[in-house]
């Protein structure tokens, strides 16, 4: 296997050229997903890979007047440090302290994470109720794509030949708009998401606050549930909670695997609306 | 391919080959055999080295990764007539049985202490809760970092034996 390290996105672009090349960030999917290919005895792959944590332009956490803009090869752990992520972007911040351990978030990266596109990846959520936007690039130019439409699939995104996602763009949330995560696993830390939720309040264009409900593990990609947000909107009380708690577990596609059941992920994912109550002090 | 690192202190020239990890390199071709691969995904700690002074899984590091970079190993950390703090309570406070996690886990709590100097048990669990440990149950290397800790804060240690009770 070859190993690229290339310092600047000059020396990048070229090197995306080769459809045999995997871009690699910190290498906590990439080569945890190659060793298993070298047990299976598949030896070829990857051809090459290029690891991109030396390029300085993919790094960085930046807020303006409108959103804050993460450079997609930005560690977790930087990320966890960051105090405007904490400040601005706690339903993240908090899957980001919960995610893996502190050696993997030393590694692991906003973008590989987005990337990877694993149906329980734990920064997905959050960036779907944050709106979160990617942007992507080329040699030649680049294009921005709202989170929704990029993920598509289990290990699927819109990511195309020869492009790079360069950073995340979320916009400013609301000042007096609450959010929330929480992650359903086996064990407190270095455990994959079995079910999890995020939800972020915003104000719409009439200045009406309503909320996004982001469901992480329950679906082959992060589900949304229009009924149950219509039903906070118009009322957010532990009642409207107990029916849209309902209303999560109608929506949402659960599969069983070694970590759960669907039955148990279905029931959860109902659960983890209800946290909301005590969570946001809702009478 | 030629690369050229600092490992514990010296500046090494090494020709290293693309399928090879900072993993293979470190421990079977450098001799340096504190650093253990225990799992090789990621999630058990053992392989755990500092990289520019923070905490990296070496078997998810090409040894290509390493070219330009400041490497400390377990071996390191401390020298036998002048050992790291954290390598002194290790073995003051009964927290190493067979000893396979102890590399990785020391380097982890040595990244900890770097950024919190003098962490609570509760900050303990969470700055090694990439580290799993087979043989102790955890309560005596909880204790010998806390004691580490509060060894930064002042010049004498507290007793051991005070230490370990759970």
């Amino acid at each position: 296997m070859i190993v690229h390290v290339p310092t600047s996105l000059a020396e990048l672009w070229p090197l995306l050229d080769d459809p045999q090349t995997r871009v690699m960030a910190g290498g906590t999917d990439v080569l945890v997903q190659r060793r298993a290919a070298l047990l299976r005895g598949d030896m070829a792959t990857p051809r090459a890979i290029c690891c991109v944590e030396r390029i300085a332009d993919l790094r960085g956490i930046t807020r303006t007047a409108h959103e804050v803009r993460i450079g997609a090869a930005s560690t977790l752990t930087a990320l966890q440090e960051s105090a405007d992520i904490a400040a601005l972007l706690p339903c993240l911040h908090h899957a980001i302290r919960v995610l893996g351990s502190p050696l993997i978030r030393n590694h692991a990266t906003l973008g590989g994470n987005i990337c990877t596109a694993s149906p329980a990846a734990d920064t997905i959520p959050p960036l779907v109720a944050l709106s979160a936007r990617m942007e992507l690039r080329t040699r030649h130019g680049q294009r921005s794509v709202p989170i929704s439409e990029f993920v598509r699939g289990p290990g699927q995104t819109d990511l195309r030949q020869g492009e790079l996602l360069h950073a995340v763009c979320i916009p400013l949330p609301d000042t007096d708009c609450r959010q929330y995560f929480e992650k359903i696993g086996r064990r407190q830390a270095l455990a994959i998401s079995v079910a999890s939720l995020a939800a972020c309040q915003y104000r719409d264009a009439h200045g009406q606050r309503r909320i996004r409900l982001a469901l992480g593990s329950v679906g082959p990609t992060v589900m949304r549930c229009p009924e149950a947000e219509a039903l906070l909107d118009a009322a957010l009380t532990q009642d409207n909670l107990i029916q849209g708690a309902q209303l999560v577990r109608h929506a949402v596609r659960p599969i069983t695997d070694i970590r759960a059941t669907a039955e148990y992920r279905r029931h959860v994912a109902g659960n983890l609306l209800l946290r909301l109550a005590s969570a946001w002090a809702l009478s | 391919m030629i690369i050229r690192c600092r490992i514990n202190g010296q500046d090494t020239q090494l020709d290293v080959h693309g399928d090879e990890r900072a993993v293979d390199l470190l421990p079977e071709r450098l001799g340096l055999t504190g650093t253990k691969e225990g799992c090789g995904t990621g999630e058990c700690g053992a392989c755990a080295v500092l990289i520019n002074g923070r905490a990296r899984l070496s078997c998810l590091m090409m040894a290509a990764q390493l070219d330009g970079q400041d490497i400390t190993t377990i071996e390191g950390l401390g020298q036998p007539d002048h050992p790291h703090v954290l390598q002194t309570a290790f073995a003051e406070y009964g927290a190493v049985q067979c000893g396979f996690c102890t590399p990785g886990m020391i380097i982890a709590a040595a990244d900890l202490l770097d950024r919190n100097p003098h962490p609570d048990r509760a900050a303990i669990r969470e700055g090694l809760s990439g580290n799993i440990c087979r043989c102790t149950g955890y309560t005596r290397i909880l204790s010998a970092v806390e004691m580490a800790g509060a060894t930064n804060a002042t010049d004498t240690p507290p007793s051991a034996e005070q230490a370990v009770r759970p």
